[in-house]
């Protein structure tokens, strides 16, 4: 086993943790969705190492999907949404950045324990990143629960997804080709709704920010 | 051939709604699709009984006994829901709700709806049957927010956003399942995710990595169930939708997501042993049972009591399954039926019941039954259907589920919910007093006719319901069958 075939997997999974962190630190939508697309550039970067390394001709077409649908589609349409409104700042989140930071490392380490029962029966260099794939699901819903704009909650959706394809990409390099087809397309048709509800309810409740969203209670 | 007819006429009724500008005789051919897919659902089952699992397109789809069934669950309840689609849609552009425009957009869209929710119980591969479940979810948000109000875009943000990060976790759980079955020591053959092929090696999948896969996957599929504690999207959902697709909804989608915790279950079982995998389920049964009694009787509003209900019997659902022998899963399925026709009558008419009335609000309707006699008739026979009187059908899975669960030992979670069941009961009956007998703010003028297009339907819906209570003879076979698919 080759140090770079090692080093580039570690490279590319740790940028995609870092990245999933980095959101949690901007406060300016639009460098949010940069990161976001950094994310998904770096997520397939995990694919193409695999794929090199496995000589899986699947896991590239895998990869190359993911860099057009994650790194670029899906940020794109994000921006779109995010020019609706051109004072968008994630301006008052349920829980502020210093605290969010500190609760990332805290969801860090918990993610280490959780997946070291899973990813010891089958030990590999791979199956051992498994933690940098569930740290990112978590901090995923870490943004989801406390962060109050819709576009933000869209980020959170988007890297718990994206935290779900590095553990499979990590664990069994990747699901049948024809799954792999139906989730991305799947993703990607989440995120267009997601847009088109942002803008309906932008001209009919004037807001998006969902804490003024409270017609239906019991 | 059957299996690929199947979803080639909902496919083919998709493209032919989406060419046609919207039109009565456009609604009248979806019913017709609907139709057939009964007709066929009803074909496969009756060679699923006999003969090997019926197999298509290279094994990538595959009808066994259980996966007929759900077939002609989905071709029933979706029968009823688009026999009602030309009337909400003239109701609805004649009042300005919607135009002729958005009425394509719907018709269009119940037809994708309905063609995932049958490529879910028809496909051979598990990851399949995942993207089959969510994309229901994206046709279906379109459905909920079709009414374009304040309420109806809440409903189905939320909808969205809780289905989608609760199916990103069953989608964890098939990544975990596939995991242990790569690393399964013989590998007599490729990985593929494939139903026939986990179940042939579940028992020697990593028991510690599969604990993990089933919690996550009763997590997550356990929110399009409508499972607390990821219940709360259904209520706005069925609350905002239109009639017909909160009857599919409630009536069928629900029960297509247990459908797959049904499969997961058994190769759970497999290679856990069925006592974790009984534990998990009784935990969020008890839940959702206690939670929606609770709901119910506080409840204000018609159709978030409809919605309320569904979660109990979802509840209901889950502790039969937990009790996991061939009677209890036997009397699941049989419940899925019952609840899926009862619930699609009482949406269907709660439709009616809004247009006739202009709200759903329980405490400004009153007198039903003396002032519509027949729409009012059927509410009540359909409340009395859904809280389990006999003849109806879901009084005799009701009660086999409890002998089930009495069976493997599970007599206090019997307890449990026969004292939520008897507090539901007792809502669902005041609730129905007002409704159909009370005297209040509406007017009491003298009894109105209902259409006939509205009658027929429902009533013999209902008298199947009874029918089905009464003699099982048809489905006994079937079910017997279905419920060996997931039980060894």
């Amino acid at each position: 086993m080759s140090t770079t075939y090692v080093g580039a997997l570690e490279l590319a999974s740790g940028a995609v943790l870092v990245s999933a962190i980095m959101t949690l630190w901007r406060r300016q939508v639009r460098s949010i969705v940069t990161m976001l697309s950094l994310q998904g550039i770096a997520l397939a970067g995990v694919a193409v190492v695999l794929a090199t390394h496995e000589h899986d001709k699947a896991l590239l077409a895998t990869g190359l999907l993911v860099l057009v649908v994650k790194g670029f589609v899906v940020p794109g349409l994000l921006r779109r949404v995010s020019q609706l409104d051109p004072n968008s700042r994630e301006s008052a989140p349920l829980v502020n950045v210093p605290a969010s930071l500190v609760f990332a490392a805290v969801l860090i380490v918990l993610s280490y324990v959780v997946s070291s029962r899973v990813t010891s029966f089958a030990p590999t260099v791979a199956t051992h990143l498994t933690p940098i794939g569930i740290a990112t699901v978590l901090v995923g819903y870490f943004m989801l629960v406390t962060r109050r704009r819709a576009v933000s909650k869209i980020v959170g959706l988007i890297l718990v997804d994206n935290g779900i394809a590095l553990v499979t990409f990590l664990l069994t390099s990747g699901v049948p080709l024809i799954v792999e087809l139906g989730s991305s397309l799947d993703v990607l048709l989440v995120v267009v709704v997601l847009q088109f509800l942002v803008v309906n309810m932008g001209r009919h409740l004037r807001t998006n920010e969902l804490a003024e969203m409270k017609a239906l209670h019991d | 051939m059957l299996c690929v007819l199947v979803l080639l006429i909902p496919l083919l009724t998709t493209v032919l709604s989406a060419s046609f500008a919207w039109r009565a005789w456009v609604g009248w051919t979806t019913a017709a699709s609907s139709a057939s897919i009964l007709g066929l659902g009803i074909a496969l089952s009756v060679r699923a009984t006999s003969h090997a699992p019926l197999m298509a397109l290279h094994g990538a789809l595959r009808a066994d006994a259980l996966s007929s069934f759900m077939v002609v669950v989905i071709g029933t309840v979706s029968l009823l829901a688009t026999l009602f689609t030309p009337r909400t849609m003239r109701q609805e552009i004649e009042s300005g709700v919607t135009t002729v425009r958005f009425a394509r957009r719907y018709v269009v869209l119940m037809q994708v709806f309905i063609t995932c929710m049958l490529m879910a119980v028809l496909t051979a591969n598990l990851g399949v049957l995942w993207v089959s479940i969510e994309a229901t979810t994206i046709a279906t948000t379109f459905l909920v927010s079709h009414r374009r109000t304040d309420g109806a875009y809440e409903a189905s943000w939320k909808y969205v956003i809780l289905c989608s990060i609760g199916i990103a976790l069953a989608f964890l759980g098939t990544v975990l399942v596939y995991f242990a079955e790569l690393h399964v020591g013989s590998l007599h053959q490729s990985a593929s995710l494939d139903w026939t092929s986990v179940m042939a090696i579940a028992h020697h999948l990593n028991p510690s990595v599969m604990r993990l896969a089933f919690a996550l996957l009763v997590l997550g599929y356990g929110t399009k169930v409508g499972l607390v504690p990821m219940h709360s999207w259904l209520p706005d959902a069925h609350s905002q939708a239109p009639a017909p697709v909160s009857a599919l909804m409630s009536g069928v989608l629900l029960t297509v997501a247990f459908y797959a915790l049904l499969r997961f279950k058994a190769i759970a079982d497999a290679a856990l042993g069925t006592a974790f995998p009984r534990t998990l389920l009784i935990v969020v049964g008890i839940a959702s049972l206690v939670l929606a009694s609770g709901m119910l009787i506080a409840q204000r509003d018609l159709k978030r009591m409809l919605a309320y209900s569904s979660i109990e019997h979802m509840g209901l659902l889950a502790l039969g399954a937990a009790a996991g022998t061939p009677l209890a899963i036997a009397a699941v399925l049989l419940h899925i039926l019952g609840h899926g026709i009862t619930k699609s009558v009482l949406f269907l008419s709660s439709g009616e019941i809004y247009h006739v009335e202009g709200t759903t609000e329980i405490a400004k309707i009153s007198g039903m039954l003396a002032r519509r006699p027949v729409l009012g008739g059927v509410f009540g026979f359909g409340l009395m259907a859904l809280v389990g009187f006999p003849p109806f059908s879901l009084f005799v899975s009701e009660l086999s589920m409890a002998r089930a669960e009495v069976d493997v030992g599970l007599w206090w979670v019997v307890a449990i919910s026969l004292a939520c069941l008897g507090a539901i009961f007792g809502a669902i009956a005041m609730h129905a007093r007002q409704l159909l007998m009370g005297v209040g703010p509406s007017p009491s003028e003298g009894p109105t006719a209902t259409a006939r297009s509205v009658a027929v339907p429902l009533v013999t819906a209902l008298v199947i319901c009874a029918v089905i209570g009464v003699v099982a003879w048809p489905l006994q076979s079937l079910l017997h069958s279905a419920a060996h698919v997931v039980v060894p």
